[in-house]
């Protein structure tokens, strides 16, 4: 389970993130829903300690993210996987290496068991036959399905997804979705996922979290979504032509 | 301000950049691939400057030096000591600075721009010590071999120039190489070549890591890396000229 308490962020003079309190249970899609510019990046990369909070704080499992040391958010951080929003795989490594570089960094593994544990990986998230292959020979579906098998390589608590499916095709990106899903179930893993991918929330999301202009201003579950009397999130879901036309009356 | 801004933020990454690598054996394998890229890939540009630098040099002191009063040998003698106390080290380290420090600035700012160093960063990895360390070590490795180098091929570059256009006689050229040379002044050489190098190497970083935006970004921090390289570079030789040679 991941809080956050109180949490605000500026930058400058200006305030992107105000008083947000979230939790992020175990074992379920929490999601992070909001419209381009709403504070959703700023939030997940206040969550994992990439940006520092201007007040507020962030507990994983009753230990106090911000008031760690860097030694103990070290420690912390072998805990978590993420998933970014354009892959973030190693460009100069073949897929292969990226799986086995946090074991290599980190797991105290013999050769051949990070060997066995990254080609688990591989075959967990469908990838067969492109280990030698490096990032740029892939197509943005298999660069996040390695994206995966790299946050899950050490066997992660919690992991964060930064908008999985952009750029991909609604196809490939159900897929991956789907993909997350399973692998939060599996391994009981606090997934906390950016999106602003309507499918996705309907279909994954177990608690969702909208976020308006730097607010939290909605949450619920996906039964709950698309009923919701509040006004920006109306507007929010509702924003495209195709949905204002299957709109429930 | 924006200096001391930017001074400070070069320190603090300094400082983050020389904490202990997260894995011994990694940080092996990357030294050897970055001395590798900065110092065996840099070696023929080094041999092509270092010997027209060596020939042009020739041409121009004998072109100048025509007074019989003069001694022929003064050539061989001049070239050696521009050679050793100016061009090489400083020439050469400049035209690195380009070569190099682009290089690395756009290496470090792709993978800024591309989240590369977050995902280090998510992960527990020091990732200023991971990409910044190894650079500064495999620079600092192959930079005096490459000045060295650059020595002797300018040298053998002006000789080639002094006996086949005649300028001075092969016995004159090689008596100037060897008159009143003092070991010190390739020492004085190597130290500015080592002050040059970790100066290439941080300030193109710095550049590369803090950059923030898109490709044109990038573009943009790789020649600032260039830039403050060089400008790093001439002050560094007055001061270190200087305190070492007066």
């Amino acid at each position: 389970m991941i809080e956050a308490r109180s949490l605000y962020k500026s930058f400058e003079d200006k305030d992107i993130l105000k008083d947000i309190n979230i939790v992020f249970e175990r074992g379920k899609i929490n999601q992070i829903i909001g419209q381009s510019g709403s504070g959703k990046t700023v939030l997940i990369k206040c969550l994992v300690g990439l940006l520092e909070l201007t007040s507020g704080s962030v507990i994983y499992d009753n230990r106090n993210f911000t008031t760690m040391n860097s030694k103990q958010k070290k420690e912390l951080r072998k805990e978590i996987g993420m998933v970014f929003q354009g892959g973030a795989l190693f460009d100069s490594m073949s897929v292969l290496d990226n799986v086995l570089f946090p074991l290599q960094m980190f797991s105290g593994m013999s050769k051949a068991e990070m060997m066995k544990r990254a080609e688990f990986c591989l075959d967990r998230v469908q990838l067969h036959g492109v280990n030698d292959n490096m990032p740029d020979e892939l197509s943005g579906g298999m660069q996040k399905r390695v994206s995966i098998a790299r946050a899950i390589a050490l066997n992660p608590k919690y992991l964060f997804c930064d908008e999985p499916n952009s750029g991909l095709d609604p196809r490939t990106g159900v897929k991956i979705d789907e993909l997350i899903e399973e692998i939060t179930r599996e391994y009981q893993i606090t997934t906390v996922v950016n999106t602003h991918d309507m499918n996705s929330v309907i279909q994954h999301g177990d608690k969702i979290n909208f976020i308006s202009e730097g607010r939290l201003e909605w949450q619920g579950t996906k039964e709950e979504f698309l009923s919701s009397e509040n006004e920006k999130l109306k507007q929010f879901i509702y924003s495209t032509e195709l949905l204002k036309r299957v709109k429930p009356v | 301000m924006r200096f001391f801004t930017n001074f400070g933020r070069y320190l603090i990454l300094m400082y983050k950049a020389f904490g202990r690598p997260q894995s011994g054996k990694y940080f092996r394998k990357q030294l050897v691939e970055e001395i590798s890229l900065i110092g065996l890939n840099s070696l023929g540009i080094v041999l092509i400057i270092s010997t027209f630098m060596g020939a042009v040099l020739v041409i121009q002191a004998g072109y100048n030096l025509e007074n019989p009063l003069i001694p022929r040998f003064t050539i061989g003698n001049g070239v050696r000591e521009s050679l050793i106390l100016e061009f090489s080290p400083t020439i050469v380290s400049l035209i690195l600075a380009g070569k190099i420090g682009s290089s690395i600035s756009s290496q470090i700012g792709s993978m800024r721009v591309t989240e590369q160093i977050d995902a280090l960063e998510i992960m527990g990895v020091n990732s200023a010590s991971h990409i910044i360390l190894p650079k500064i070590i495999a620079a600092l490795i192959s930079f005096p071999f490459l000045i060295t180098i650059s020595m002797i091929t300018g040298m053998l570059g002006g000789y080639a120039a002094a006996v086949i256009w005649h300028i001075v006689s092969s016995n004159d050229f090689i008596l100037g190489m060897h008159l009143y040379f003092y070991p010190f002044e390739i020492a004085y050489a190597l130290i500015k070549t080592v002050v040059f190098a970790f100066l290439i190497v941080t300030i193109s970083s710095f550049w590369g890591y803090y950059v923030k935006g898109g490709a044109l970004a990038v573009g943009k921090s790789s020649t600032k890396a260039v830039v403050y390289s060089s400008i790093a570079i001439l002050l560094a030789n007055v001061l270190i000229t200087k305190l070492i040679l007066i």
